[in-house]
């Protein structure tokens, strides 16, 4: 019974509260009621999308992570605006990676950041979730991108994530 | 407003002009469906957040306090934006949309 009334992702209920104060004009006591509703109700009608609970651990270490992925945003894009205004035809490819994290929510963070991070899109995910298929714009060492990949993006989450 | 903010906010709109033109000149350029997805989801990222930073900029050195709004506005790009790129890649590789000659590696069957 407390589970159908309470909470089930008080982070997300949090995140809901302060983003719905953030779009209107300025907190007022509406603004409180009707985030402190949304806060309540969003997270019990897609409760079914959340099969278990994020299990993390060290999440403090996830503003140096986003940190790190705005710094990579920067200096990629400015790496692909030179591959776009260069003459020279880029050498796509399709690349298998292997993932090892485990959680689905650390997963999907990791597809959403080589989504991001130009010269990567992460295009699918195998059922079992052990192989992301990653499209990458111009490269001549795939290996190269799932060593980097790997070291910059994926450890880091292996860290925050059980 | 300051002279220097002044400066620095022409910037960030031209920084962002330069980068969402790339976008746009890559889409052009770009020889199959999957490469002419980076342009789009990638430009767009530094584009828009160089405009929204000038945004944030001018309404604070206004006096009109920073807009949380913008900043909200750029945090759903960067949500949304690798969702969208992900479910077009699925739907070209469903449509059995062709890699241009020379890719490394296949698109998986759907």
């Amino acid at each position: 019974m407390s589970t159908r009334l309470g909470f089930p992702q008080p982070f997300l209920s949090v995140i809901l509260f302060c983003v719905w104060q953030l779009l209107g004009d300025g907190v007022s006591g509406a603004s409180i009621i009707v985030g402190l509703v949304l806060a309540w109700l969003l997270p019990q009608l897609t409760r079914g999308f959340w099969p278990e609970r994020p299990a993390t651990r060290k999440l403090w270490l996830m503003p140096v992570y986003v940190l790190r992925v705005l710094v990579d945003i920067v200096m990629a894009s400015i790496s692909v605006a030179r591959l776009v205004l260069n003459p020279r035809q880029p050498e796509p490819a399709f690349i298998n990676y292997p993932v090892t994290l485990e959680n689905p929510l650390a997963i999907t963070i990791l597809a959403s950041t080589v989504s991001l991070t130009p010269g990567t899109v992460s295009a699918d995910i195998s059922d079992d979730y052990q192989v992301l298929l990653i499209h990458a714009l111009d490269t001549q060492d795939p290996d190269q991108v799932i060593a980097d990949i790997r070291r910059r993006y994926e450890a880091p989450l292996l860290e925050m994530f059980k | 407003m300051s002279v220097v903010t002044e400066y620095a906010l022409s910037a960030l709109l031209l920084i962002g002009g330069f980068f969402t033109l790339v976008g746009a000149i890559g889409l052009v350029r770009l020889p199959d469906f999957y490469t002419r997805l980076h342009a789009p989801t990638k430009a767009t990222t530094l584009g828009v957040g160089a405009i929204m930073l000038a945004s944030v900029g001018y309404f604070s050195s206004t006096g009109a306090g920073p807009g949380a709004s913008e900043i909200l506005i750029t945090v759903f790009l960067l949500l949304t934006a690798p969702v969208s790129a992900n479910i077009i890649a699925k739907a070209a590789m469903h449509l059995d949309e062709k890699p241009v000659a020379g890719t490394k590696g296949n698109p998986w069957e759907q």
